[in-house]
């Protein structure tokens, strides 16, 4: 059965590698496009899923770690004489501005760097709880982008940057995201995992269990910033221009939408609903649009997807409140549960 | 160094900058009492006023004090529906779910805005009366920058009044100990909850229509900002707490404007000063500077 269930594993990831790699020879640029911001957010949304869904504590802080990523992985793998063109009103930094390291290494350190900047914050803002702690994150982010926003010679302030090579193809954002749903699979399934979920389920019982609030909550933010970062630093080499404004309060929500819809504490979910989040965003793009039905022309009102998407969250809080997924997870087990029923006495398995 | 009437004209802006975040965070000090909610749609409210306000005067061509009491009368109703539509039903969900609720209702605000209203800034009417400046001394200050703290102070004392001696105040501030028991004493949980949203959302109509006058612009987003301000003016004095609430918006409102006025290299930090002082706070002294400890119950 073990065996079975590995061998069906390994044939999904064939099965999606082959259908990347179709994908990748197939689709038009502009598809191409919204499948790479499908993987990218499921990265994000894995990232917030393991501090809110997971580990229950409610962080709006997601904008901050991605900004902190999106800029380090920009600044160290734009070439110089872009580095020049955008850097008109106050040069560049000195060291940074001759600085180059490849992609993946830059991702990399994007990522620490956010890790390393979610840990300074979690460290004294996760003895906050619930929405203390929710708006003492949505502050940090804040600040994070004000910063940003005034650090001239470093970020370009609001300007932006402008030109970062575009290096994330197909390839690295699947593969990035594949990495994210292992490695964030293996630590909800890890001892760590199982102390995360205790923190959520109920922090005095797990305190008294002589789990270490402290150190597990602040390792799940560090890991959650972590990923916020890189999955940051996918976006900016996938847009290609990046600006503080890019990572208000409401780059946030859209991840908060993702794990909302799929099921706060499911990874599979997360999945899904990124999918159907991103894909759907890109569908409803015509209700903004002005439309022709025969010959009556309805203008088109901008802002309507935007209505719509926070209905949706309105909704899905209100009337369905698990989500698509709760806290379960799609698994061979299960599929086999659902389609195949076959009763014990002729040789069916036992759950 | 700056000289006196200088100072002195810094000082009236903040006291009337403080004034309007502390109208806004009684507002979010009464949700938060009652149904111990950050209601992240104050904000959005605060908006929609001016919206109203504007309409009033310019398409209905109402007089000014017509249009702004109608669109305090609407506001108030818009907090009530709100609350109706998006905390009633899930009034003993998990927190966390109201509060994503309460971010949904604050981004629909905000969207609907744009399609209704369009998202280019409007031009808020002008109150000739109001506009005109005063001279004392050296310094000419606007009369609105009088007005304004006038006018709070007004309204809280009439808020402390209902609150403390009214019979609706009563059922208020029981329904805040504990609504569970308010309800089993005979208290009418949700209609002095529904009080609780609209009197808040009153106070955040009149702060946006003095908004509006001080800041002549008006744009679907622009609650944002007062609103999270306001909301961590709540918290500095101790969430839940009216007075507090009051004293939290004048100390932001002053502060900010007091560290821009002598530190004006920092000005492009001001929007960050508010969240330094709240994370400062919430570290050392979470229940604000009125709060008193609350022990833990298991």
């Amino acid at each position: 059965m073990k065996q079975k269930k590995t061998l069906l594993t390994v044939i999904a990831i064939l099965v999606l590698f082959l259908g990347v790699f179709w994908a990748d020879q197939t689709l038009d640029s502009y598809k191409m496009r919204i499948l790479n911001l499908c993987a990218i957010y499921v990265v994000l949304g894995l990232s917030m899923n393991l501090i809110n869904g997971f580990t229950g504590l409610f962080s709006l802080g997601h904008a901050g770690f991605m900004a902190v990523g999106a800029y380090t992985t920009a600044i160290l793998t734009m070439p110089d004489v872009v580095k020049g063109q955008n850097f008109f009103m106050v040069p560049m930094m000195k060291p940074l501005d001759t600085m180059h390291v490849p992609f993946f290494l830059a991702l990399l350190i994007g990522g620490i760097f956010a890790g390393v900047v979610g840990y300074l914050i979690g460290a004294p803002a996760l003895r906050l709880r619930g929405d203390y702690l929710a708006i003492a994150t949505l502050g940090f982010a804040e600040i994070i982008r004000v910063v940003f926003t005034n650090l001239q010679s470093i970020t370009n302030g609001a300007l932006g940057l402008k030109g970062i090579p575009e290096s994330s193809n197909i390839w690295w954002t699947f593969g990035v995201a594949m990495v994210t749903v292992l490695f964030i699979g293996s630590l909800i399934n890890s001892s760590y995992g199982r102390a995360f979920k205790a923190i959520r389920e109920d922090e005095i019982a797990a305190e008294s269990m002589g789990i270490s609030l402290f150190k597990h909550k602040v390792l799940a933010f560090t890991i959650g910033a972590f990923f916020a970062g890189v999955g940051g630093g996918l976006l900016g080499s996938l847009m290609g221009t990046i600006d503080p404004l890019m990572f208000r309060f409401f780059l946030t929500f859209n991840i908060l939408l993702i794990i909302i819809l799929g099921g706060m504490g499911s990874i599979t979910g997360t999945i899904i609903s990124a999918f159907i989040i991103t894909i759907g965003t890109e569908a409803l793009r015509f209700l903004d649009e002005s439309m022709t039905i025969g010959n009556l022309v309805i203008p088109g009102i901008s802002g309507l997807r935007m209505v719509v998407f926070s209905a949706l969250l309105m909704i899905v809080v209100l009337f369905f409140n698990r989500g698509i997924m709760g806290t379960n997870e799609f698994t061979w087990d299960r599929l086999f549960a659902k389609f195949g029923k076959k009763p014990l006495v002729k040789g069916g398995n036992k759950q | 160094m700056m000289d006196i009437s200088t100072f002195f004209q810094h000082l009236t802006n903040g006291i009337s900058l403080g004034s309007l975040y502390a109208l806004v965070a009684i507002g979010y000090t009464m949700v938060y009492g009652t149904l111990r909610l950050i209601n992240f749609a104050h904000g959005d409210v605060f908006m929609m006023t001016t919206y109203f306000a504007f309409y009033g005067v310019a398409t209905f061509m109402l007089p000014w004090y017509v249009s702004f009491i109608l669109a305090i009368i609407l506001t108030a109703a818009l907090g009530m529906l709100l609350e109706i539509g998006a905390y009633r039903p899930l009034r003993d969900a998990p927190k966390i779910s109201i509060m994503i609720s309460a971010i949904g209702a604050s981004f629909l605000l905000e969207n609907l805005a744009v399609v209704l209203f369009g998202g280019r800034p409007k031009a808020f009417p002008t109150v000739n009366l109001l506009m005109d400046s005063i001279q004392l001394g050296s310094v000419s200050i606007q009369k609105l920058t009088f007005v304004i703290p006038v006018v709070t102070i007004l309204f809280l004392v009439g808020l402390l009044y209902l609150i403390n001696h009214t019979k609706t105040g009563m059922a208020m501030r029981a329904v805040a100990k504990d609504y569970e028991t308010a309800g089993i004493m005979g208290v009418n949980v949700n209609k002095t909850i529904s009080q609780t949203f609209a009197i808040g959302s009153m106070l955040a109509a009149v702060g946006g229509i003095m908004w509006g006058l001080k800041f002549p612009q008006i744009a679907p987003l622009m609650g944002v900002m007062p609103g999270l301000k306001a909301f961590i003016a709540a918290v500095i004095g101790g969430i839940g707490n009216i007075k507090g609430a009051v004293i939290g918006g004048f100390i932001l409102g002053i502060g900010e404007i007091m560290i821009v006025a002598f530190l004006p290299s920092l000005s492009g930090y001001r929007d960050a000063f508010a969240f330094i002082f709240l994370i400062v706070i919430l570290l050392f002294k979470p229940t604000g500077i009125t709060g008193e400890k609350i022990a833990e119950k298991v």
